[in-house]
């Protein structure tokens, strides 16, 4: 696997192999991932699409999707990011080449072990961590090589400084590990059949203490590192303040270990600590809001290529679905509020603005910037369709999370509401037959999404393949002086 | 007793950590931090000449 490096360092000997192999796979799992979201929205208006076979039954498909877009394009995107940005903040090449070139086929190996094992039907029924025990032992194991490999690439840095973006992906790393390796634990029965190491209300708590920090750490501190990262360099300017992104950062990874709770409200977890997670989840607020001040205020006296350029426009349109998201999710996490989108359709839109708009956004925006420079090129294959993928998008979030919205909290209140005897007013099919037009919005915001990912995917065919840009990005801005491509030769 | 002196804790620490990061002294410090996702391939060659690395 060794010593196969595309040109683009001449300074730094980088191992840029391994993110290319991580980026093409994060746009196969998008694919995938995605697709199969697009399936069981479809399957949701017409049940007669999984033909009576259990292994397309909703039931079995949606944790392979939520599994998919989760760890397998998100997971992909972030390990290889995460490669990319510690080896260029710290102006040192990646150690270990086979344990790195080893984190992406054991990750690779998870991946298509859960596609087969899930439509099957072994699952721990733990959500996002259905993965069976075998699986389980995998994950853990690449992921510690993961950590040795990003940690022994830092400790190897040449730059007196370890960049923010360094820190939200070292966090990110950590916690994914302990969450995982606490969570996991189980007793295993036979070679696909294992029970959870804990019982009742605990084990309960120790699935949302995950399931939640998997939210927080998986799908944004990770994330975050990305933003850190690729908006100043798609910006051409440092973040908007150093000084808030280390506030951020420690606030943000000591508050978010608590709010796991609010996804337990009114159940046999005891009260106080429904309430604890609550407060938690309210204060979570302030850290997420000052993250994604920061990111946007990095624009501020180049709002002009919010007009122009696409990319940017992926990564700024990214903070606003993370603003609108994390302001939601305090909203829902109090308990009265909660008593009307729980177990709704609002919970799935809530997750999908953060899925589709944060996360989806930052990833593809940071891609858009990453992978000309894999093959060492100045732009995209071309500039207009980033501005077409961009705008499927967006209508596809919109769509998809309104829908989502509307449908939830009719369901919120159809399920509440009593006549004057206190005798339930609906039935729950009723409820399920109204939200049937949402399901069509839905799915019609996820084809356009799914469509917009296929686009960017012949764009990044066209650019990794070599094909001449056919067209040039931000026609507004004049050439720079000096402006030489020549590469520097060591 | 025991939930108090830890909210407190956390509370200080908190506020250690804004102080710390806002004080004057660490302004140039964490200036060339910033700076460091901007460095192109021709920077990178310069500092590390420096260096002599």
């Amino acid at each position: 696997m060794a010593g196969n490096e595309t040109p683009a360092a001449a300074a730094v000997n980088y191992n840029d192999r391994v993110v290319l192999q991580f980026t093409i796979m994060t746009l196969v799992w998008a694919v995938v991932g995605m697709g199969v979201g697009v399936f069981i929205a479809a399957e949701l208006i017409w049940p007669g699409l999984s033909m009576n076979l259990p292994w397309l039954s909703y039931g079995r498909l949606r944790p392979l999707h939520t599994n998919a877009v989760i760890f397998a394009f998100g997971g992909s995107a972030l390990i290889g990011t995460s490669y990319w940005v510690v080896q260029r903040t710290c102006q040192t090449r990646l150690v270990f080449d086979k344990l790195a070139a080893f984190t992406f086929w054991g990750w690779q190996a998870v991946i298509v072990g859960a596609a087969i094992s899930l439509p099957l039907g072994y699952t721990q029924a733990k959500e996002y961590a259905e993965l069976e025990w075998p699986l389980d032992l995998l994950i853990a194991l690449v992921w510690v090589s993961y950590a040795v490999v990003f940690f022994g690439t830092i400790m190897r840095r040449k730059t007196p400084h370890i960049y923010v973006a360094n820190w939200f992906y070292g966090s990110f790393i950590l916690t994914v590990a302990i969450l995982h390796i606490v969570n996991s634990a189980a007793i295993p029965v036979s070679l696909t059949k294992s029970y959870s190491a804990y019982g009742g209300a605990v084990d309960a708590m120790v699935q949302w203490w995950y399931g939640h920090n998997a939210v927080g750490f998986f799908l944004t501190a990770g994330f975050l590192g990305m933003m850190y990262y690729f908006i100043p360099k798609q910006v051409g300017k440092p973040i908007y303040s150093y000084r808030l992104s280390i506030v951020h950062f420690w606030a943000l990874i000591s508050i978010y270990m608590w709010a796991g709770p609010h996804h337990l409200h009114y159940t046999a977890l005891p009260d106080w600590v429904q309430s604890l997670g609550m407060v938690f989840s309210l204060i979570l607020l302030a850290p997420s809001w000052g993250g994604m001040i920061n990111g946007i205020m990095t624009l501020s006296g180049a709002w002009h290529k919010l007009r122009t350029d696409p990319i940017i426009k992926f990564l700024i349109v990214s903070l606003s679905f993370y603003g609108m998201s994390t302001f939601e999710g305090p909203m829902m996490s109090i308990k009265t509020v909660n008593a009307l989108s729980h177990y709704t359709d609002w919970t799935i839109g809530h997750v999908h603005s953060g899925a589709l708009g944060w996360v989806g956004m930052i990833t593809m925006g940071s891609l858009y910037v990453l992978i000309p420079r894999l093959v060492n090129r100045e732009s995209m294959y071309s500039t207009r369709l980033i501005e077409i993928h961009f705008w499927l998008t967006t209508l596809g979030v919109v769509l998809y999370i309104a829908a989502m919205w509307v449908a939830g909290v009719m369901q919120g209140l159809m399920w509440r509401a009593t006549d004057e005897n206190g005798i339930l007013v609906y039935s729950f099919i009723e409820s399920l037959n109204a939200t049937y037009p949402f399901y069509a919005v839905r799915l019609a915001g996820g084809v356009l999404y799914l469509t917009g990912i296929l686009v960017m995917v012949y764009n990044s065919y066209k650019t990794l393949m070599g094909a001449p840009a056919i067209d040039l990005p931000q026609p507004d801005q004049p050439p720079a002086p000096n402006a030489s491509t020549a590469e520097v030769q060591t | 007793m025991v939930n108090g002196i830890f909210t407190a804790i956390c509370l200080f620490a908190f506020i250690g950590i804004v102080i710390w990061a806002y004080s004057s002294r660490q302004k140039t410090r964490f200036e060339e931090a910033a700076r460091l996702p901007l460095m192109d391939d021709t920077d990178v060659l310069e500092k590390i000449r420096e260096k002599g690395l």
